[in-house]
């Protein structure tokens, strides 16, 4: 698996009259055909803001950028107007929590998907028409002749999700880019989404960046998990290792407060305190606030992305000498 | 009677704090002639609960399902279209029993969305004092008590008692909804997706913060939440709702550890599994809920259902008890017509 994706030092900043927010502040990780990473980090964490730097979609006036993004080896964040809308409508494909930003409302699904085909492919009408059914069929939406003809509103909110992959996937893209996709779904409905979209990319191999703040769901889709923090990520692994081992302070506070089967009795392991305010560039560990093993060397400077071994990178100072000690 | 002192237990612990028998609220749905479509979303559907002193009542369901209806009508938000309400053995609105104020004064909501349910104009101490200033406390007492209730969700009195919402984190926001539902001293607090909107590490800080408050005060609680997780991490009894009925209600041990409803096993099962090496392999159930509007008929589930069979389209099964827990599905039922029930 060679690399599709390459984001080093990514930096970006919004900047307003009345204030300014460091949003992302020096994000690195590679992504392979055919492979999942996923994000996962609380709100305000910058992951969006990190996925959509890959499009490029933030307001061109008050978005600062640093670093680098390469796809197959194109830099994005100085990339033409046409290689741009190339991008966009070729080579990566986003979906997000709310399926009705991708569809418009006046035009049937069947409409929107078949018009994404023909412009893609060249392919005329009835060929465009044939594939969208193929394309519904392959995510599962039942008699998908008939929902061709459905407006967005007409279909549920598992089905719309549905048909926002078959969109997506509509255009052959290399990197498929999914923000909180199944988060506004109910249990029954997000698993069968979640299942789908593993088969897909197995299927499709494309590369996949999952962001989510929810770690059962990190854990069902990704080969790897990035945990981001203020706008850095402070541990990447292997999802086996980060699951069982592990080892900067916040993601294993993040694991330990997160409710799941026989805790019950117990008292939860609470993080005390709250995120950083993003107005400031952070001069040492921005979790040093919140980090009980928090000294000295911590806020000196801001630790760096560290491999450990195993493919298992740890922004701490003590990420070595936390091995030792029982994972959360 | 001195509206700002705590309530007196008055049945002893055995009779049950709140008492609902066949509650329903249908919605018009609007629509069609005259903006009348002539049809209706059964959100809530001949329910019918108990909760008893000091537990936590879990509830969880599917969007849409009716939770937030329940909770609704507990306190009389809106107005059942049928049904009764008990409180520790007073008629809820009714000539001998209790007013809907008194109800609403001993059962109090907190809701998921921390900064909507806050006043924007005024400072957290101005919020906190509000209903026992209106009760009649005097201003020196409220203030007393705006510190004592912000003691007891962990903010600084000092520090926070002055700043107005959009100056507090979500996490904060929610204490302070949580202590302006403590002020009037309420026996039951209903929460509804009370947690939903936190982050995990702060949601953490909140729950342990309920447990506290619960044991500390002698409290009583409904908790709402479409997490699984956390309902269990809380709860002595579950109930279980579909489309705007109860399909099952147990202890939590019954309901999570041997569930009968294949609704309830389903939902269970589709918790995303925290274990890499074995990751969900099938989905439990096809499909998505059918519309409130136009149930299905018999048991509303049987659209989705592996086990359906005749006897689901045509007769609604009861919600029946069977021993640990109550079920309400034609499996369960001797004598029902359902291949797998029992002899009759
Ligand atoms: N266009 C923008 N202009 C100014 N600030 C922005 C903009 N977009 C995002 N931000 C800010 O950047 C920070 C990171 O936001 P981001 O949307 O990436 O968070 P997130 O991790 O996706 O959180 P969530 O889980 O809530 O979606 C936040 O403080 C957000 O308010
Ligand atoms: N005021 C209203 N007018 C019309 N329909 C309503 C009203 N309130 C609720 N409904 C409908 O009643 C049904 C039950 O809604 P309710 O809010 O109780 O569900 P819920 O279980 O709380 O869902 P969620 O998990 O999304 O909060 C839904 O179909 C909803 O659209
Ligand atoms: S660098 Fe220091 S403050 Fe930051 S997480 Fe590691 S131990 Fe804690
Ligand atoms: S009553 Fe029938 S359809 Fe309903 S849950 Fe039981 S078996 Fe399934
Ligand atoms: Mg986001
Ligand atoms: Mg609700």
């Amino acid at each position: 698996m060679s690399d599709l994706l390459q984001v080093r030092d990514l930096h970006v900043k919004f900047v307003t009259p009345d204030r300014t927010v460091n949003a992302v502040n020096g994000v690195s990780f590679d992504v392979k055909r055919g492979e999942t990473l996923g994000i996962l980090g609380e709100s305000g964490s910058g992951k969006s803001v990190t996925l959509r730097s890959i499009l490029r979609l933030h307001p061109e006036h008050r978005t600062r950028w640093g670093g680098s993004i390469k796809l197959e080896g194109d830099e994005i964040l100085t990339m033409g107007r046409s290689a741009l809308s190339d991008l966009r409508g070729q080579r990566v494909a986003m979906i997000f929590q709310e399926p009705a930003t991708a569809f418009d409302p006046v035009f049937t699904i069947g409409h929107q998907i078949a018009e994404t085909v023909r412009r893609h492919t060249g392919k005329g009408e009835a060929d465009s028409w044939k594939r969208a059914r193929e394309l519904l069929e392959m995510v599962r939406i039942p008699s998908p002749a008939q929902r061709l003809k459905a407006y967005p509103h007409e279909m549920s909110g598992g089905m719309r999700q549905r048909a926002m992959i078959a969109l997506a996937l509509s255009c052959n893209p290399a990197l498929l880019l999914a923000d909180e996709p199944t988060t506004a779904l109910d249990a029954t409905v997000q698993i069968q989404v979640l299942l789908l979209i593993r088969e897909l990319q197995r299927e499709f191999n494309v590369g996949v960046i999952f962001v989510t703040h929810d770690i059962g769901v990190a854990v069902e889709v990704s080969d790897r998990i990035g945990v981001m923090y203020a706008g850095k990520i402070v541990e990447l692994a292997p999802v086996e290792q980060m699951v069982d081992a592990p080892r900067h302070p916040y993601s294993r506070g993040l694991l330990a407060s997160t409710v799941h089967d026989g805790m019950r009795g117990q008292r939860l392991e609470a993080i005390p305190g709250a995120p950083p305010d993003l107005a400031e560039v952070p001069t040492g560990c921005s979790f040093a606030p919140r980090c009980k093993f928090v000294q000295p060397s911590c806020v000196a400077r801001p630790p760096d992305l560290r491999d450990v071994g195993g493919s298992h990178l740890v922004r701490c100072v003590l990420a070595d000498a936390l091995e030792a000690s029982v994972a959360a | 009677m001195d509206a700002l002192m705590p309530r007196e237990d008055r049945g002893g612990p055995a009779q049950p704090l709140l008492l609902a028998q066949g509650l329903r609220k249908h919605f018009p749905v609007p629509g069609g002639l005259l903006g009348r479509s002539g049809k209706v979303v059964r959100a809530v559907d001949d329910l019918s609960l108990s909760v008893a002193k000091g537990e936590t009542l879990g509830v969880v369901g599917e969007s849409g399902c009716g939770k937030s209806t329940v909770a609704r009508l507990l306190i009389r938000l809106i107005k059942p279209d049928r049904g009764t309400m008990v409180l520790d053995g007073d008629p809820v609105d009714e000539p001998h029993g209790i007013t809907i104020n008194e109800l609403r004064r001993q059962v109090q909501m907190v809701f998921q969305d921390s900064y909507a349910s806050l006043n924007p104009r005024l400072t957290i101490a101005e919020t906190l004092a509000f209903a026992p200033r209106a009760h009649g406390l005097p201003a020196s007492e409220a203030r007393a008590r705006v510190r004592d209730l912000l003691d007891k969700v962990g903010l600084d009195p000092e520090n926070y008692a002055g700043r107005y919402p959009h100056e507090l984190s979500g996490g904060q926001r929610q204490r302070v909804n949580i202590a302006r539902a403590l002020a009037l001293r309420p026996r039951l607090i209903i929460l509804d997706e009370a947690v939903s909107a936190l982050d995990k590490s702060v949601e953490a800080q909140v729950l342990n913060m309920l447990v506290d408050l619960k044991t500390e005060l002698g409290l009583t609680y409904i908790f709402i939440s479409h997490d699984l997780n956390v309902v269990q991490y809380l709860s002595d009894r579950v109930l279980v709702m579909y489309l705007g009925k109860i399909v099952e209600l147990g202890s939590v041990e019954a309901i999570y550890g041997n569930p009968q409803h294949p609704y309830t096993r389903a939902l269970l099962s589709a918790r995303p599994s925290m274990e890499p090496r074995r990751r969900t392999k099938e989905a439990p159930i096809q499909g998505d809920p059918p519309n409130p509007i136009d149930p299905p008929s018999g048991c509303r589930f049987r659209t989705r259902c592996p086990f359906a069979e005749d006897v689901c389209a045509r007769v609604e099964p009861p919600l029946a008890d069977t021993g640990a827990q109550a079920v309400a599905c034609h499996m369960r039922v001797a004598g029902s017509g359902h291949s797998k029930a029992a002899a009759p």
